[in-house]
């Protein structure tokens, strides 16, 4: 199986080696010829305005967005996630939202760096504990679509921090920077659950 | 694999919670609620419970309590990661951030004056004016970071306190201490300093850095350095994987760094941060000849705002660092882009800043 992962700019090294830690292997994409016959990809962390205007300049943001409508199975972590909802607060006015899972979220939601943290998550139907999940400058949740099935949350009542809906499974955590491989795993799941 | 590569020491101190000493950081930036800064109080293990967050999911709000734990190695060093492949430009005004914002920068450095000017205009180089570092981080939603002089902890206090997402402990300003690096361990913001060669970018990681930049010489326009200093330390980092347990001694005896950190390096082959360039970059080939040569990102200084045309050559160097082993990405945005900066021959000029702060 072979799953892309968008390397225009991001947290991409630490991505391709959690997919090969879970037996995939891992295809950097910067142009559209790179999007042939993926299984899956992944929008990485880094900085979700840079990775628009670099989405558009590489000529990928048509392909991309017509291989996710047609059910490509997505793994956005926090600029990622930016990237695949359908609504982004405090983004630039002309910053691309592929509009891949019905979410509305807020950049830099939590605050400045000083702010960004890390903690447990309970993630429902993942065995062997809660999740260490890293926040950097993430992005806060602020509504959620009725089909999206909410995964985690920052405690009991908290805002979503892992998301779902058909295909598409977002955080606003980096489940990359941990050895943690369970997400990732996850993720694979979803693909050879869909059929790709 | 990435969970291993962070310094024995971060965790070590994060652990034992020990106090912060006088120089430290009990900012008052970001301790909303209950949250707690590295040092500050004991901190919970990965697996004690943390209390539920109070804000419920359909409350419109910037803020909410989330229990987690700040200012620790692996947020202060996760920063630096989300901005590999990226190009972090110099800006001296509100409207220069916002022309890097929009030219696709992965975050700006807010200063006075830019390294050329600096070096034309001579005197004592030191923090920019709070004013100006709000101004900035006011016009743009990306990581600012600012520089604080070698060894001026007081300064680095002062723009943790402005709530800047990035210290560059910098050469390019005139060093307040000749004998020693801020302690950056103490605080909770994250410190980026320069190195020239490996032992060097060694130390300033013992120090608590949670990224290293090659030095460079800024305000030359000239590459020359950053090529120097990136193949040294990328070339000792390869020569240091082949050798054997007992060399592991004599490396860091040269290298004059600690031998925990050289046996890391020997074993993983890489630092235990990222590894940016910056000092001299002008030009989109510039930024695809270092990120070729091992650099993650790329920091542009003068090179951007002192060039003819500074929208399209940031706009260019951003799709160069993108793209930088893409020839015909690269021939193409560096077309028509007008003059760059003059630049100097590193002959002709008589202060080196690299050679400050070993």
């Amino acid at each position: 199986m072979e799953v892309g992962i968008l390397a225009l700019q991001g947290d991409v090294a630490e991505h391709a080696s959690a997919l090969r830690d879970v037996g995939v292997k891992p295809r950097p994409v910067r142009v559209p010829g790179d999007l042939t016959a993926l299984a899956g990809i992944v929008l990485p962390g880094g900085e979700s305005t840079t990775m628009s205007l670099l989405l558009g300049s590489s000529g990928l943001v048509g392909p991309l967005a017509e291989e996710i409508a047609s059910g490509l199975p997505a793994f956005g972590t926090c600029a990622g996630m930016i990237l695949l909802a359908s609504s982004i607060l405090d983004g630039k006015p002309d910053q691309l939202a592929f509009g891949a899972i019905d979410l509305s979220v807020r950049r830099n939601g939590f605050g400045r760096q000083l702010d960004s943290f890390e903690r447990d998550i309970e993630v429902a139907g993942l065995g062997d504990g809660p999740v260490h999940a890293v926040f950097i400058r993430a992005p806060l949740v602020e509504s959620v679509g009725a089909h999206v099935e909410v995964l985690g949350r920052l405690g009991d009542g908290g805002s979503p921090v892992l998301c779902r809906e058909g295909g598409i499974l977002v955080s606003a955590f980096h489940p990359e920077l941990t050895p943690d491989r369970r997400l990732h795993r996850m993720f694979v799941s979803i693909i050879e659950e869909r059929g790709r | 694999m990435p969970g291993g590569r962070y310094p024995a020491e971060a965790t070590t101190q994060l652990s034992k919670g020990s106090p912060c000493h006088a120089g430290g950081t009990r900012s008052s930036v970001g301790c909303r609620g209950v949250w707690i800064h590295c040092g500050v109080m004991q901190l919970p293990s990965p697996t004690d419970s943390t209390p539920p967050a109070t804000r419920s999911p359909d409350v419109t709000g910037s803020h909410e309590q989330v229990a987690g734990v700040t200012g620790t190695f692996m947020v202060k060093r996760g920063l630096a990661d989300m901005l590999r492949g990226g190009v972090i430009m110099d800006v001296v005004t509100a409207e220069q951030a916002r022309i890097a914002e929009d030219a696709g920068a992965v975050a700006v450095m807010a200063l006075e004056r830019v390294p050329a000017d600096i070096r034309a205009e001579g005197g004592v180089a030191r923090m920019s004016d709070p004013a100006l570092i709000r101004a900035i981080q006011e016009a743009v939603s990306i990581p600012v970071m600012a520089k604080a002089r070698i060894g001026h902890f007081a300064e680095a206090q002062v723009l943790q306190a402005l709530g800047v997402d990035y210290v560059d402990e910098s050469e390019v300003l005139t060093p307040a201490d000749e004998e020693n690096h801020i302690d950056k361990r103490a605080f909770a913001v994250p410190f980026v300093c320069g190195a020239t060669n490996l032992g060097e970018a060694l130390r300033r990681i013992a120090e608590g850095a949670a990224l290293i930049r090659s030095k460079g010489e800024a305000g030359t326009g000239n590459v020359v350095e950053a090529v120097r200093h990136l193949r040294s330390i990328v070339g000792d980092i390869r020569r240091l994987t082949q050798a054997d347990g007992a060399e592991i001694y004599g490396w860091a005896k040269r290298l004059a760094a600690p031998v925990d950190l050289v046996a890391e390096v020997a074993s993983t082959g890489h630092l235990p941060v990222p590894l940016f360039c910056a000092g001299g970059l002008a030009t989109p080939a510039d930024a695809a000849l270092v990120m070729q040569l091992g650099a993650e990102a790329v920091f542009v200084g003068s090179g951007i705002f002192k060039s003819e045309d500074p929208m399209s050559r940031a706009r260019a160097i951003v799709e160069a660092t993108a793209h930088y082993d893409d020839a015909q990405i690269v021939a193409k945005v560096s077309t028509g882009l007008g003059a760059p900066m003059a630049g100097q021959e590193i002959g002709a000029i008589t202060e080196h800043l690299a050679d400050r702060g070993l």
